[in-house]
């Protein structure tokens, strides 16, 4: 999976947030849906996608969208 | 790893009770109706019976019900009885161990081994395997396993991780020695203590002993506060912790066990919340009409869910026919568990209510 391929499975994540707010550099978790059940989803879909299990305290050790990409390719 | 093979046990019967109080979690009052049907999509949770926590209802009290019930329906008789393993996380008192509270009151003989044993969500499972092996060699003959939790007590209102989820009950299931109609138990464990911070009571026990500081209402984030005499529940990394760990023991299971998927009737995953439990039901790969779930009226009832659902969904199947089935549970600890069981035509009251 491509970054960009991976911000848009992000993004599908989301109700109320534009798709067109998700980039690269979108410091997600200050993002006004983000939230501990947004954080189950994330966690859900990169299960799913990549088969990697990533852990809240995973989430909380990145910023951006990419810092997260990165965390998950390096496991 | 954690692998038993029970021999010898039968399953007989089993019983829930659950208290009559309801709690609805749409007229939760902290939040705007939209934001409350985020957490009820979430959880599955619509509403739950929860005890008032003022003393009247303790869950020993939802077990005794719950166990009188079976025993006239089995037609056991209290003198027969000569094993009550009580497993729960919210016992009546610190100390004596509930199990002999329930002995006296209930008037079970004096011969009776009656103790605790403190889990919460994978109480059932690990519970058949602590009686099932103290039977199966046939010095205990008949014993009730009554796992129960009134943990909705440990739920602060303003604590929104807590108060949509928790709901209180309490079962019991009838074991008895019986090598000629043997069912089959067969059981893996896991225990993780890493994850204890994850979920915890932190206050009140010998390591952190009550004080006035146990009652300040703490800030905790994402608008929740909660006292330290609370529940903490850090739903990521449960969430987390058990989308690895339970597959892995489950296939743990099947490996060992020889088990088909095919060929069991249902699979009985822990009612912990709906985006759990979904995401279990497609690991282990079981379609939907095998997984019941009943999180919608109950909530999360603990060390409760696997048997108060056989009750509520399976009776008549349990009563009518063999079944086959397997469960898997992840609970505080982190202690995860699963299992395989058959039952054979087996005794079940309905729901009761207290």
């Amino acid at each position: 999976m491509t970054l960009d391929e991976f911000i848009e499975a992000f993004a599908e994540e989301f109700d109320d947030t534009p798709v067109e707010t998700f980039k690269a550099d979108t410091k997600y978790r200050q993002l006004d849906e983000w939230s501990s059940l947004t954080a189950l989803s994330i966690i859900s879909m990169v299960d799913d996608q990549f088969d990697k299990t990533i852990t809240g305290a995973d989430i909380r050790s990145t910023e951006t969208i990419e810092d997260l990409f990165n965390l998950i390719q390096a496991k | 790893m954690a692998i038993a093979s029970i021999k010898n046990v039968k399953i007989a019967g089993m019983a829930a009770c659950v208290p009559e109080r309801v709690e609805e979690n749409r007229d939760y009052t902290l939040l705007p109706p939209e934001e409350i049907e985020k957490y009820i999509e979430t959880t599955g949770v619509e509403r739950k019976h929860c005890a008032l926590h003022d003393g009247s209802i303790c869950t020993s009290d939802l077990c005794q019900k719950a166990t009188e019930g079976l025993l006239e329906k089995l037609g056991w008789q209290k003198e027969d009885v000569d094993l009550i393993v009580f497993v729960s996380q919210t016992c009546d008192y610190r100390l004596p161990a509930t199990g002999i509270v329930l002995q006296d009151k209930m008037g079970f003989p004096k011969s009776t081994l009656a103790f605790d044993v403190t889990l919460g969500c994978s109480g059932f499972v690990v519970g058949l395997g602590i009686a099932g092996n103290m039977i199966s060699t046939g010095n205990f003959k008949k014993c009730l396993l009554m796992v129960g939790n009134t943990q909705s007590e440990y739920a602060n209102y303003k604590d929104k991780s807590m108060w949509f989820l928790l709901g209180d009950a309490g079962t019991v299931t009838a074991l008895e020695y019986n090598p000629e109609e043997a069912d089959k138990i067969d059981l893996c464990y896991m225990s993780d203590g890493s994850g204890r911070k994850h979920v915890i009571v932190p206050d009140g026990g010998s390591r952190n002993r009550f004080s006035e500081k146990s009652l300040e209402l703490e800030d905790v984030g994402e608008g929740n506060f909660r006292t330290r005499l609370d529940e903490k529940m850090d739903g990521v990394e449960v969430f987390a912790s058990a989308i690895t760990g339970i597959p892995k023991l489950y296939k743990q299971l099947q490996e060992h066990f020889q088990i088909d998927n095919e060929k069991m009737d249902y699979c009985l995953i822990h009612q912990a919340s709906k985006v759990l439990f979904e995401k279990l039901r497609k690991k282990m790969k079981f379609p939907e009409e095998k997984t019941p779930m009943n999180l919608r009226d109950f909530g999360n009832t603990s060390g409760s869910t696997i048997p108060l659902m056989m009750v509520c969904k399976l009776k008549e199947e349990l009563e009518s026919r063999p079944l086959e089935m397997v469960m898997a549970a992840v609970g505080v600890g982190f202690s995860l568990g699963t299992g395989r069981i058959t039952t054979n035509k087996i005794k079940v009251c309905d729901l009761m209510y207290l």
